[in-house]
C-alpha cells in the first residue's frame, strides 16, 4: 500500500525552494520579529534559512502559514494579511504550513519567540510582522518593474498581481517580473509609515471564503488520525486512572494472547498496546489490568474539596494566598462604606471535548536517528522539543508534519501524545499510529480547573461601588486567575487574590479558562447588586461602577442590539454581562426560558458586540465568536467532570453532555464595534459572557440566583425551591 | 468478505465482529469518516447503509455483506452534491472533523423529505455533535441545499 499523506503539506525547503526561476523571499532571525531576506542571503548565512514567500513565474503565490489550524481560520487569515501589503493576487496565493521552527517562524514574545496558537493569539501577534513582510515584497517587485521600464519607483503603483505605471498605463504581473527579476542581497526596509492606509485594504477586513473548507465537506482534510503509512501498526494507551500514578506490572502475557495483539509497551504514565489494528488494540486495551503506583491525586474528591476544603480555606487568615491585583486601600473602603455586598459562587471541572480524540503518528528512520512525527497541534515548535526530549534526540533529529485539528480549545498544546507514539514507534520498530479512545481521552483528560469564589463589594453613601475584594480559591495557579481582573470597572479600591489548593489533577487551559468562571462570579456579583439598588444593571454598571469607555461602548452596543428594555415574551427574560480576553472585550445578552418542571433552562436569543480592534476576517471572526458563543452555553447548561477517589467519574459523550443542535439559540447576532486599533484577540471572546448573563437572566425569570456552574437541572430545581 | 462501499465491491479479510468504521478507514482508506466515540453518541462516524444514516463505528462489518454502503468520498464525486455545496457557501466547518458524519446525517433526511422544517432539521440532526458549535449553519445549510437543490 501507498503511503497516503496527503500532498500540501509540510513543504520541505528543498521542494519549496527547488522551483525553477521565481522569486523567493526567505525569513531572517530577528529579535523583534520576522524579517525577510534574500535567498542568496539566506543561503550564506551561519544556519538554514527557510522560505517565507515565492512568487514562480506563472504567477503564483505560496506563502506560509505559521498558524494552526483548528477552525478558527489562522491559516487563511495570516497569509492574506502578508498578501494584502504584498498586494496578491488572493486567487493565485497558495497556502502551506511553515515548518516547525519557532526560531525561524515564531512570533516575538517575553524576549523569545514561540509559535503556539493559544489565547487567541494569532492574528494579534504576527499582524505588524507580515504586514511588514508584505510591504518589502511589494518594494522588491516594485523595484524590478521600475529597472525594467527605466522609471523611478516611486513613480509605479500596484494593483492585485501588478506592477503599474499611472503614467504610461503599463502594466507587469508578479508573475512577469518572477521571470526575470532579481531579489537584492540586501533587501528594502520599510517602515510603518509606508504600508497601507487601512481605507486601500483590499482584503482585510473584506472576508474571503477559508481556504481550509472545501477539503473538510469531502472527506480529503488530513487529521493526523487520517495519515497512513507503509508498514504503520497501531496503538492505543491507558494511563493511570488515578492522575500521576505511574504502572508498576501489568498483564501483558494476557494482552500479547488477544487477536492482532503485538505487544505492550510502558510508559512513563501509562501501558500502551500495540497491534495490527486499531479494533484489536482498543480490545487489548479493554483487557489490560494495571497495577498502579499511587498517584498524586489518590483519593480526591472534588464535590468535598468543593464544599468544605475550599470553604475552609477562604475562612482561613493564615492560608497561603497570591495577589493578583491589588490598589487603592479596599480595607479602608470597607471600613467606611455606606453598605456592603458579599456572595459565593462555584464551578466545576470542565473537559475540552475535542472531536479529534488526541492521536499522532510516528515513523523513525531505518538508522533510528531521526523521527517524523505527524500531529495536529496548537504548538508545533513546543512539540518538537518535548518529542526530542522525550527521546533523548536533538529537536534536530524530529521533523514535524502539522495537520489540521479537529478541535484544540488549549488542550494540544504540549507534544504528551506525540511523545508518546514516538516511544511506542522506536519499540515497535515500525511506523505507529497512536490513537487514544474516547474513554481515555476523557479520564486522561487535562481540565479546566474547578473554583470557589468570594466576592466582596463596597458602596459609598452615593452608591458607588468604590471598595471590590475577590478571591478565588482552587487549583491551577495562573489557570485559576485568567479573567479575574477588572480593567473596565475602574473601582478605585481592590484586592483580589487567589488561593492554591493542589489536588494533583491534570489541569489545562480552556477556552478562556479562567475567564470562564470567574467572569460568571464578577458579572453576576454585579447584577446582584444592581438588583439589590432597584437599578437596571446596565444604569448600575455606568453610574456606580466608574465602567471605562471602551466598555461603555460595547455595553451601549449590545443594548442598542438586543432592545434591552424591550418587553419579552411571557415566560422569557433577559440577562446581560461583559468580558475581556486577549485585548478584547465583549457585551453580551441572553434571553432565556425556563421548564420549571424539569428545571431544564434553554437559551432563545443571544446578542453580542465585540470591541476586538481591526477584524482581518470579519466572517471568519463572526463564526468564530458563535462558535464561543455555543462553547459557552455548553459549560453553562451541560459540561461537569467529577472525581472520586481520585479518578474522573465520567467517560463519554453518554454522560459528559455538551451542547447539541436542539440546545442552541435559534438566533446568535454578533456585532463588532468599530474601533481604529491593532487586532485583538476573538477566538475566546465569544464564551467568557454568557454564564454570568444567563444565570443574570434566570434571576430576573424567577428572582433565584443560581451560584454554581453548570446549571444542570438538579441545581436549577434546587434553586427555584431555595 | 465481501462489502459494497461508493459502488465498488472489496474483499476484505477481516473478523466479522469488526466495526465498519475501521475497515473504511483503515483497510479500504477512506478516511472522510471519523472516529469520535465508539458507543454512536457523537455520529462522527456516519454513513449510510442502503440509504440509511448508521453509526459506523457500532455496526459490526458483517451485517452489511450484501448491503449498499456509501460514505463522504462516495457521496459525490467533485463535491457537488447540494449540502457541500450549501457547506461551503454557508462557510460551516470550523475544525472540521464532525462534518462529514454532519453532512452524511443531512444528506439522508433531505433524501426522504426534500423540504424539511426547522424543527423536523433539529431532531434528525441531534444526535451529531459539533464541538465548535457549527449547528446553526449547519441548519442554514440544509435548508439553503432543500431550496437550491
Amino acid at each position: 500500500m501507498n503511503a497516503t499523506v496527503k500532498p500540501g503539506f509540510n513543504p520541505s525547503r528543498r521542494r519549496f525552494l527547488a522551483g525553477a526561476g521565481g522569486l523567493t523571499f526567505c525569513v531572517a532571525i530577528g529579535s523583534d520579529g520576522i524579517h525577510l531576506l534574500s535567498e542568496a542571503q539566506a543561503n550564506t548565512a551561519s544556519r538554514t534559512m527557510s522560505a517565507w514567500v515565492r512568487i514562480a513565474p506563472d504567477g503564483m503565490v505560496t506563502i506560509l502559514s505559521a498558524g494552526a489550524e483548528m477552525g478558527q481560520g489562522s491559516m487563511t487569515s495570516l497569509p492574506l494579511i502578508l498578501a494584502e501589503e504584498m498586494d496578491a493576487d488572493w486567487s493565485k496565493v497558495a497556502i502551506e504550513w511553515a515548518p516547525a521552527d519557532a526560531a525561524v517562524y515564531g512570533y516575538a514574545m517575553n524576549n523569545g519567540r514561540a509559535m503556539a496558537i493559544v489565547g487567541s493569539r494569532a492574528v494579534m501577534l504576527y499582524f505588524n510582522q507580515l504586514r511588514l513582510a508584505g510591504a518589502q515584497v511589494r518594494k522588491v517587485l516594485i523595484a524590478n518593474a521600475a529597472e525594467k521600464w527605466g522609471v523611478a519607483p516611486a513613480s509605479l503603483r500596484t494593483e492585485p498581481g501588478f506592477v503599474v505605471d499611472p503614467a504610461s498605463g503599463q502594466r507587469m504581473s508578479y508573475g512577469e517580473i518572477a521571470g526575470f527579476g532579481a531579489v537584492p542581497a540586501e533587501l528594502p526596509a520599510v517602515d510603518k509609515s509606508e504600508l497601507k492606509d487601512r481605507r486601500q485594504f483590499r482584503l482585510i477586513g473584506k472576508s474571503v471564503p477559508r481556504r481550509d473548507i472545501p477539503a473538510k465537506v469531502n472527506g480529503t482534510a488530513q487529521y493526523a488520525i487520517d495519515v497512513r503509512l507503509p508498514g504503520m501498526v497501531y496503538a492505543t494507551a491507558r494511563h493511570s486512572p488515578v492522575h500521576g500514578g505511574a504502572p508498576e506490572s501489568w498483564n501483558e502475557d494476557k494482552a500479547k494472547s488477544m487477536r492482532g495483539v503485538i505487544g505492550t509497551v510502558r510508559l512513563p504514565d501509562g501501558v500502551a498496546v500495540i497491534a495490527d489494528s486499531l479494533p484489536h488494540a482498543m480490545a487489548a486495551r479493554g483487557a489490560l489490568e494495571v497495577t498502579w503506583k499511587e498517584g498524586r491525586a489518590e483519593g480526591f474528591d472534588s464535590e468535598k474539596a468543593l464544599a468544605e476544603t475550599y470553604v475552609q480555606v477562604h475562612a482561613d487568615p493564615s492560608a497561603k494566598r497570591r495577589t493578583l491585583d491589588s490598589k487603592g486601600d479596599a480595607q479602608a473602603a470597607f471600613a467606611s462604606a455606606a453598605k456592603t455586598y458579599k456572595s459565593e459562587y462555584r464551578s466545576d471541572y470542565g473537559y475540552h471535548a475535542q472531536m479529534e480524540p488526541l492521536n499522532a503518528v510516528a515513523r523513525f528512520s531505518a538508522a533510528g536517528d531521526h523521527v517524523e512525527i505527524w500531529e495536529g497541534t496548537q504548538a508545533p515548535d513546543v512539540s518538537r522539543g518535548r518529542i526530542a526530549k522525550a527521546l533523548g534526540f536533538k529537536p534536530g533529529q524530529v521533523t514535524l508534519h502539522q495537520c489540521y485539528m479537529g478541535g484544540g480549545f488549549g488542550r494540544r498544546t504540549l507534544g504528551d501524545y506525540a511523545s508518546e507514539a514516538a516511544l511506542i514507534a522506536r519499540e515497535a520498530r515500525r511506523p505507529v499510529k497512536l490513537v487514544w479512545t474516547r474513554e481515555e481521552d476523557m479520564a486522561h483528560g487535562m481540565f479546566r480547573p474547578q473554583s470557589f469564589q468570594c466576592l466582596e463589594a463596597a458602596l459609598d453613601p452615593d452608591g458607588k461601588v468604590t471598595g471590590w475584594t475577590h478571591c478565588v480559591v482552587g487549583d491551577g495557579g495562573v489557570l485559576l486567575a485568567t479573567g479575574i481582573k477588572i480593567p473596565y470597572y475602574q473601582v478605585p479600591h481592590q484586592h483580589i487574590e487567589a488561593r492554591g489548593v493542589p489536588h494533583g489533577v491534570r489541569l489545562k487551559h480552556w477556552r478562556a479558562v479562567g475567564h470562564v468562571f470567574n467572569v460568571f462570579a464578577i458579572e453576576s456579583f454585579v447584577d446582584e447588586m444592581a438588583a439589590a439598588q432597584g437599578m437596571d444593571p446596565v444604569d448600575f454598571r455606568f453610574q456606580r461602577m466608574s465602567i471605562s469607555p471602551r466598555a461603555r461602548a460595547v455595553f451601549e452596543k449590545a443594548v442598542q442590539m438586543s432592545d434591552w428594555k424591550a418587553r419579552r415574551p411571557e415566560g422569557r427574560a433577559v440577562g446581560i454581562s461583559i468580558s475581556e480576553r486577549s485585548g478584547s472585550l465583549g457585551a453580551g445578552v441572553a434571553e432565556i426560558s425556563l421548564d420549571r418542571a424539569t428545571g431544564r433552562i434553554r437559551v432563545h436569543k443571544a446578542w453580542v458586540a465585540i470591541d476586538g480592534g481591526l477584524v482581518v476576517q470579519p466572517e471568519a471572526a463572526r463564526a468564530n465568536i458563535e462558535s464561543g458563543i455555543v462553547y459557552g452555553l455548553s459549560s453553562v447548561l451541560h459540561e461537569r467532570v467529577t472525581l472520586k477517589g481520585g479518578v474522573v467519574e465520567q467517560s463519554n459523550f453518554h454522560d459528559y453532555h455538551v451542547e447539541r443542535m436542539a440546545d442552541v439559540p435559534e438566533e446568535m447576532h454578533v456585532a463588532f464595534v468599530e474601533r481604529d486599533a491593532a487586532p485583538s484577540g476573538l477566538g475566546e471572546i465569544g464564551n467568557p459572557w454568557v454564564a454570568a448573563a444567563v444565570a443574570n437572566a434566570f434571576y430576573r425569570l424567577t428572582g433565584k440566583r443560581l451560584r454554581h456552574m453548570p446549571f444542570t437541572p438538579a441545581r436549577v430545581l434546587e434553586a427555584l425551591q431555595a | 468478505m465481501q462489502v459494497s462501499v461508493n459502488g465498488r465491491s472489496h474483499e476484505v479479510n477481516v473478523e466479522p465482529d469488526t466495526p465498519l468504521l475501521w475497515v473504511l478507514r483503515d483497510v479500504l482508506g477512506l478516511t472522510g469518516t471519523k472516529y469520535g466515540c465508539g458507543i454512536s453518541a457523537c455520529g462522527a462516524c456516519t454513513v449510510h447503509v442502503n440509504g440509511e444514516p448508521v453509526r459506523s463505528c457500532s455496526m459490526p462489518v458483517a451485517q452489511v455483506e450484501g448491503k449498499r454502503v456509501t460514505t463522504i468520498e462516495g457521496l459525490s464525486r467533485d463535491s457537488s452534491h447540494p449540502l457541500q455545496k450549501a457547506w461551503v457557501a454557508e462557510q460551516v466547518p470550523q475544525c472540521g472533523y464532525c462534518q462529514s458524519g454532519q453532512i452524511m446525517q443531512a444528506a439522508a433526511l433531505l433524501a426522504k423529505n426534500p423540504k424539511p422544517s426547522r424543527g423536523e432539521i433539529v431532531r434528525h440532526m441531534n444526535g451529531n455533535i459539533c464541538r465548535c458549535g457549527t449547528y446553526n449553519r449547519i441548519i442554514a445549510s440544509i435548508q439553503r441545499a432543500s431550496r437550491e437543490g
